[in-house]
């Protein structure tokens, strides 16, 4: 009896620590964010996310920092997603998968996907601030998180044109239909949910990111009045409340409310479009 | 217009390794050449040949020739867009673009430079009237093509192709991946084609060859390279074969 | 095309920053100076470089172990609607940004950590909130791995007659074992380039810590405090300190990779 003893118990505990796992992953999130939501709720209103800082953000709201957020995020998704599109549709229909060019990208995508944002920072200093003579500014960090973004869009968007089934392609080259209207009639609306998502990837890394932000885009939470002005992101003013500001704990606390709404918005905004999307096209 | 297509001395190679090679095989105009033999004999890789669809695998090349209404299909001159234009190929799966119905039958259209709009609907619908689809769909025009059950699917393809106009077409088991009773309204619908183009069909069903094929080319594997062994009229093949193998194939004991 | 550029580009010009000073200074120096005084040529990054690699792993021995196993519970024990739940809600984690959990980790953990072991910033706090924030990327990825596992094998398994654990055990997880490696690496890497969240809570003192109560400063956290007012040499050293970074999280990209290899072969 005992060796059928042993294995029963044994599965038990297992399923006790597995159960036991996932509980505290979840506990522990809903902490977090459930914190937020303490500290932050009571203070976003619609003057908060209109009014300029004031006293060094411990009053006030957060408004000329989120128009130069979203100004960072739309120089970004301006650079990031033709080019990450292209290149994309480069890797994905004129290299073939595991040809030496291909793999020469697809390698170094990976390890740019792997660098510390910090060090994105450290190069759009020098490239963008110094040696293009931008300085600090909307458009430094705007490129510098077109930059760290752009990785994440091209793997996406290679993976989701590479998933179009070959019997689409095929067949549209057998009716005579030339490589430039496949790429732009078939595959890029077939791949458009894997595309999609690919963007809201990037979107989400360059709202996320802080830390190549300071010093490219930099501090100034006034509202800028050019992209060549420098303008605070959001992610950058939460930092340099709760480290810098005494007592602005509570304004942090809103904004990154704010920030993490804005981020489940645009994924939720994103599964929605892509749930009508698929209805559209039928798929089956 | 149907044109007559032949194949001199073809054979293919991927990256080296022969699939088939050595086939001489005459397509009259308007006839139905049915292509039969075990699996990987080399049937869909001899149809891609005809239009040159061998070119999408990289590595893979061709000896002999294809001749269309005796130019080489290779040859200098030849655009090879118009030439897959002239010789419309239909794939085992249905292939509808993931897009509306109409828009199936729009984009090539479009491609192949039919300007006029009430021209590439007239096109349009004429090609859904000829695969018997017409009444079926016009009032949905605008669905989404992959809505369609499989048999209905597989013919907007072959209307897809009928739409341009071919002077061929290829089609490689067109029914294999369809229930007995839409297979059987693509056999008609191939057969009733009729000498408006010269068609050749790969199939893996002998019963199907015998009731449609006007010409029958059995393909077999001979020392790893797929080879034709035997053409001739249907009836002679069926009734009176001369390879060993085709003899045993056709009477249902191998392959 | 473009991202090899860009790579090379990276690499080129933070090392084109870095180049002089370790040319005038030698390498050794990196390691092997009285300190961290970069205005008065002390450039020891050792400490720090410490910093990282303490955090790092202590934030992957707490969710490794943790992430595999939310990720088995998601495959193998929840009912399959909640576990599509699980995973959507580990996908918007993942997303959540550093400077969130950092400002949580300042405000929450920090005090409670003050209280137990004193004084609160620390290698502790640090290695607590780092393992939050690799947590999803590693359930995510462990996630997919287990589900690349082939049907075939766990009713194999389940055939004989195997229980849920010993086939977790037995099958899934060794079928998925590189995929899990790959994830695990690729999360070390996340780890070893964070920078809010650690900058937030650990103190920032350079030293290396004799306890996990004590403060240290990370590579990465060290860049972003000074990074804003160096000048000449001291702002050359903080690109060393880039560079060595990235070297550190390339390093981590190819063994993903050579792992992720050996996975594709069997
Ligand atoms: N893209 C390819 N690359 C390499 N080899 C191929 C490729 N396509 C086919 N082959 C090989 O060429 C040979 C003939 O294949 P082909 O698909 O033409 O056979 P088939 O007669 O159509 O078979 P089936 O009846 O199963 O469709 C096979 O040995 C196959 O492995
Ligand atoms: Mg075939």
């Amino acid at each position: 009896m005992r060796t059928a003893e042993r294995p029963r118990w044994r599965g038990l505990a297992a399923a006790g620590v597995v159960h036991g796992a996932a509980l505290a992953v979840l506990g522990a999130f809903a902490w977090i964010l459930g914190d937020l939501l303490v500290a932050g709720l009571g203070q976003v209103d619609w003057a908060f996310l209109t009014a300029p800082p004031q006293d060094a953000g411990r009053a006030g709201g957060v408004g000329p920092i989120l128009a130069s957020t979203g100004i960072l995020l739309a120089i970004c998704l301006v650079v990031a997603v033709p080019l990450g599109l292209g290149a994309a549709i480069f890797l994905a229909e004129f290299t073939p998968a595991e040809g030496r060019l291909g793999r020469l990208v697809r390698r170094s995508l990976d390890v740019l996907a792997g660098v510390p944002s910090i060090v994105f920072g450290l190069f759009g200093n020098v490239l963008f601030c110094k040696t293009l003579g931008l300085g600090f500014s909307l458009l430094s960090g705007g490129l510098t998180l077109a930059c760290m973004a752009l990785p994440l869009i091209i793997r996406t968007a290679e993976a989701s044109l590479r998933a179009v089934p070959p019997g689409l392609r095929q067949s549209a080259v057998a009716l005579g239909m030339s490589r430039t209207s496949v790429v732009r009639h078939l595959l890029l609306p077939a791949a458009a949910p894997g595309l999609l998502a690919g963007f809201v990837l990037g979107v989400g890394r360059a709202l996320a990111e802080t830390a190549a932000l300071i010093f490219t885009s930099g501090y100034v939470d006034r509202l800028p009045e050019s992209i060549l002005d420098s303008g605070r992101a959001l992610s950058v003013h939460i930092y340099d409340l709760s480290m810098n500001v005494p007592g602005g704990d509570h304004r942090a606390a809103a904004s990154a409310l704010v920030l993490v709404v804005a981020l489940l918005a645009i994924n939720g905004a994103s599964a929605l479009a892509m749930g009508r999307f698929g209805r559209r096209l039928g798929a089956r | 217009m149907s044109l007559r297509l032949e194949a001199v001395g073809l054979g293919l190679a991927y990256r080296g390794r022969a699939a088939f090679a050595g086939v001489d095989l005459a397509m009259e105009p308007g006839t139905l050449t049915a292509v039969v033999g075990p699996s990987g004999c080399g049937k869909t890789s001899f149809l891609a040949c005809l239009n040159r669809l061998d070119e999408l695998v990289p590595g893979a090349a061709v000896q002999g020739r294809v001749l269309l209404d005796g130019a080489d299909v290779r040859g200098p001159a030849v655009d090879v867009v118009g030439l897959r234009r002239r010789v419309g190929m239909i794939f085992q799966r249905p292939t509808p673009f993931p897009l509306s119905i109409r828009r199936n039958l729009d984009l090539p259209l479009r491609e192949h430079g039919v300007r006029d709009r009430a021209e590439r609907a007239a096109r349009a619908e004429a090609a859904l009237r000829d695969v018997g689809l017409w009444a079926e769909v016009k009032d949905r025009l605008d669905r989404p093509a992959l809505a369609l059950s499989g048999g209905q699917q597989q013919r907007l393809c072959i209307a897809r192709a009928l739409a341009l106009r071919p002077e061929v077409l290829l089609l490689d088991e067109p029914c294999s991946a369809l229930d007995p009773l839409a297979s059987g309204v693509v056999e008609d619908l191939v057969r009733d084609l009729g000498a408006r183009f010269t068609r050749v069909v790969v199939t893996h069903n002998l019963a199907q060859a015998r009731r449609i094929a006007d010409q029958v080319a059995v393909f077999w594997v001979r020392d790893g390279v797929g080879r034709l062994v035997e053409v001739g009229p249907t009836a002679a093949i069926f009734e009176d074969p001369q390879d060993p193998d085709t003899a045993a194939y056709v009477r249902g004991i191998r392959g | 095309m473009l991202s090899a550029v860009i790579v090379l580009a990276i690499f080129g010009l933070v090392l084109a920053e870095a180049a002089p000073l370790i040319a005038r200074v030698g390498p050794a120096a990196f390691f092997t100076d009285a300190g961290w005084q970069p205005t008065s040529g002390r450039f020891n990054l050792s400490p720090m470089l410490w910093g990282t690699l303490l955090t790092a792993a202590g934030a992957l021995l707490l969710a490794g172990p943790v992430g595999v196993l939310t990720a088995v519970h998601g495959r193998f024990y929840a009912p399959p609607a909640w576990a599509r739940v699980q995973r959507r809600v580990v996908e918007l984690l993942a997303g959540i940004p550093s400077v969130v959990y950092g400002f949580w980790g300042l405000t929450v953990l920090v005090p409670l950590i003050a209280r137990l072991a004193p004084p609160g910033p620390s290698l502790l706090a640090g290695i607590l909130v780092l393992a939050l924030m690799i947590l999803p990327t590693v359930t995510l990825l462990a996630d997919a791995a287990l589900a690349a596992v082939p049907a075939e094998q766990l009713q194999g398994a389940a055939a004989l007659g195997l229980g849920r654990w010993a086939t977790v055990r037995g099958v899934a997880l060794p079928a998925a074992r590189a995929g899990i490696g790959t994830g695990v690496l690729l999360a070390l890497g996340r780890a070893v380039g964070e920078t809010m969240a650690v900058l937030m809570v650990c103190g920032n003192v350079v030293q290396v810590p004799e306890s996990l109560a004590d403060p240290v400063r990370t590579l990465a956290a060290n860049v972003a405090l000074e990074m804003a007012y160096a000048m000449g040499d001291h702002r050359a050293a903080l690109f060393v300190a880039g560079a060595l970074l990235t070297a550190l999280a390339a390093l981590l990209v190819a063994l993903a990779a050579v792992v992720g290899r050996r996975h594709a072969h069997g």
